[in-house]
């Protein structure tokens, strides 16, 4: 009756073979490849040449905007592609026949979390080119700074990729999901200082905008790329780095509370 | 073990709805069992608490001699042993059928070859072919190679020939009495008389929530007893009688024409005419 349990899969071993899976899915999807990957690219060329001003001493718009689109490009790869992606395997039955399986459930957010990871990585790598090679975007030149980077990237797509899961239950069908996220995203894009610069935006907005993540990540982000001497410029008076941190953490634990407890397999 | 699935007393309502309304089945190792029943008869609600997918109001179920509600890592195991073909799915369109047959091999424990049962489906010629460049029936059979490569004892297949035509469903039928000739128990649901007849070893009708016979295909609603229709023409009508003793009557129509009788037919009631008048529907 029983079988023989020489090699049985692992949870981490099945989200690692997920994960290729995904990323061997994602790459053949051209469309949404050439969506998620060109289309910051395209508004980073907009924005950088209609606000070609300069800030502060040393300190140009687009480079303002390169941080803010990092930020962002956190929030496109995480949030975005899975609350969009995730609906629309429920609508296909994809999840179903996941969940009939014997694959541990953990295993599928692994296989995510990695292609989460790879088109972060690629979607920054591509911003960090065109800020230097065209809006005079300057790298981190400091361990500290570098550090600090690969920090909010590790802990702000974390967030992201969570609450992704968790907000991928909020689309009613597949085909719908993109019109309830996408204007989220841009809505919080606008709030949180990355079209325009945060300090000049309306008091309100500012602090709705406090209360959601990506306005922390687009200040952690400028930490890393504005000179120190633009902090006193920011609403605190300085970068706020442990309440930037803290705050994603938040995020990042409510969001997996919220994905484990509401995360459904099937469309009701 | 004998018995595969045993259900007792199964209840399960929505609302002030029941959809299963103590539902009992006993399901043998090696059997193919057909669950036949209309739409909302309680079909789909019942299978699904035996696969595990949906909790169960009352009664007792084991499955594979597993309580299918049990959560965490023993569900795990439990599924290892499972095979589920579902109602038509859309997934996997970007990868190829030998992609999406080998990566579902990672998450069983002794899986079976992916060429092999790519082989067994009939798909061999379509091993590189994206999913999403697949006809209906061969998406189907990609369906069940997914759902078997575990090497399962039990397989759940639903509807599985919706929209087949006459040549591929044939082909389908003779794949399913293969995998049961393997060993593996298959409980199949399908709207389908004609395929509960070719395939299954016994059948259950399920209507508004409960079983009403469970029976073989050729003794369903007393098929084998059941009144046999004689028709014939005599000079300008077209005449019939229903006869217990049919042999009889045909001998002694007979003897009232010389040679042939015209236009004479002998019909026992199909499977579907027992089945409509089981579930209270009409004939045409």
């Amino acid at each position: 009756m029983s079988k023989s349990t020489g090699k049985s899969p692992t949870a981490i071993s099945i989200g690692i073979q997920r994960g290729k899976l995904e990323i061997k899915q994602f790459m053949r999807q051209r469309e949404s490849v050439v969506f998620t990957m060109l289309f910051p690219l395209i508004l980073l060329a907009i924005f950088g040449s209609v606000f070609s001003n300069s800030i502060a001493e040393g300190v140009t718009f687009s480079q303002y905007f390169v941080a803010g689109m990092i930020a962002s490009g956190l929030v496109n790869t995480g949030f975005q592609q899975l609350a969009i992606m995730i609906p629309m395997e429920r609508d296909f039955g994809t999840l179903k026949r996941l969940r009939g399986t014997p694959m541990p459930a953990s295993s599928y957010f692994i296989g995510k979390a990695i292609l989460v990871t790879l088109s972060m990585l690629i979607q920054v790598a591509l911003l960090l080119a065109a800020g230097v090679a065209f809006f005079g975007v300057n790298l981190p030149t400091t361990a500290e700074k570098w550090l600090l980077l690969a920090a909010l990237l590790v802990l702000g797509s974390a967030c992201s990729t969570v609450l992704g899961i968790a907000f991928s239950n909020v689309p009613k069908s597949g085909r719908g999901a993109s019109a309830v996220v996408s204007p989220v995203v841009i809505v919080l894009q606008f709030f949180s200082g990355v079209f325009f610069i945060f300090t000049d935006l309306p008091q309100w907005m500012q602090q709705v905008a406090a209360v959601f993540p990506l306005k922390w990540m687009t200040q952690g982000a400028r930490s890393v790329f504005l000179p120190d001497s633009f902090a006193t410029r920011e609403v605190a008076g300085n970068w706020e780095t442990g309440r930037t941190f803290a705050i994603i953490a938040a995020w990042l634990v409510l969001g997996l509370l919220w994905a484990v407890r509401s995360f459904k397999w099937e469309r009701d | 073990m004998n018995t595969v699935i045993s259900v007792s007393g199964l209840r399960k309502s929505y609302g002030s709805t029941a959809a299963v309304n103590g539902v009992d089945l006993e399901i043998k190792k090696g059997e193919i069992f057909a669950l036949l029943g209309p739409n909302g008869a309680g079909k789909t609600t019942t299978v699904e608490i035996l696969e595990g997918f949906r909790d169960r109001d009352s009664g007792d179920v084991r499955v594979l001699d597993f309580d299918p509600a049990t959560k965490g890592h023993a569900g795990q195991l439990w599924r290892d042993r499972l095979g589920i073909v579902l109602q038509s799915t859309l997934d996997a369109g970007d990868l190829t059928v030998y992609e999406s047959v080998s990566h579902f091999a990672h998450y069983y424990d002794s899986p079976k070859d992916a060429r092999e049962v790519i082989e067994l489906v009939g798909l061999t010629e379509k091993s590189d072919a994206l999913g999403r460049t697949l006809s209906g029936g061969q998406r189907r059979r990609l369906d069940v190679a997914l759902g078997i490569i575990g090497n399962p004892e039990l397989i759940f297949l639903d509807e599985p020939t919706t929209g087949f035509d006459p040549e591929a469903r044939r082909a389908f039928w003779a794949l399913i009495k293969k995998l049961r000739d393997e060993g593996a128990t298959i409980l199949l649901t399908t709207h389908y008389l004609d395929e509960a007849e070719a395939l299954a070893d016994r059948v259950a009708v399920i209507n508004k929530g409960q079983i009403i016979e469970v029976s073989t295909p050729d003794q369903l609603g007393g098929r084998a007893n059941s009144l046999a229709t004689i028709t014939w023409r005599e000079g300008d009508v077209l005449r019939s009688e229903r006869s217990a003793h049919p042999t009889d009557f045909v001998k002694k129509l007979s003897e009232k024409f010389t040679g042939e009788i015209p236009e004479l037919s002998v019909k026992r009631a199909s499977l579907e005419d027992i089945y409509l008048e089981m579930i209270g529907g009409t004939h045409e």
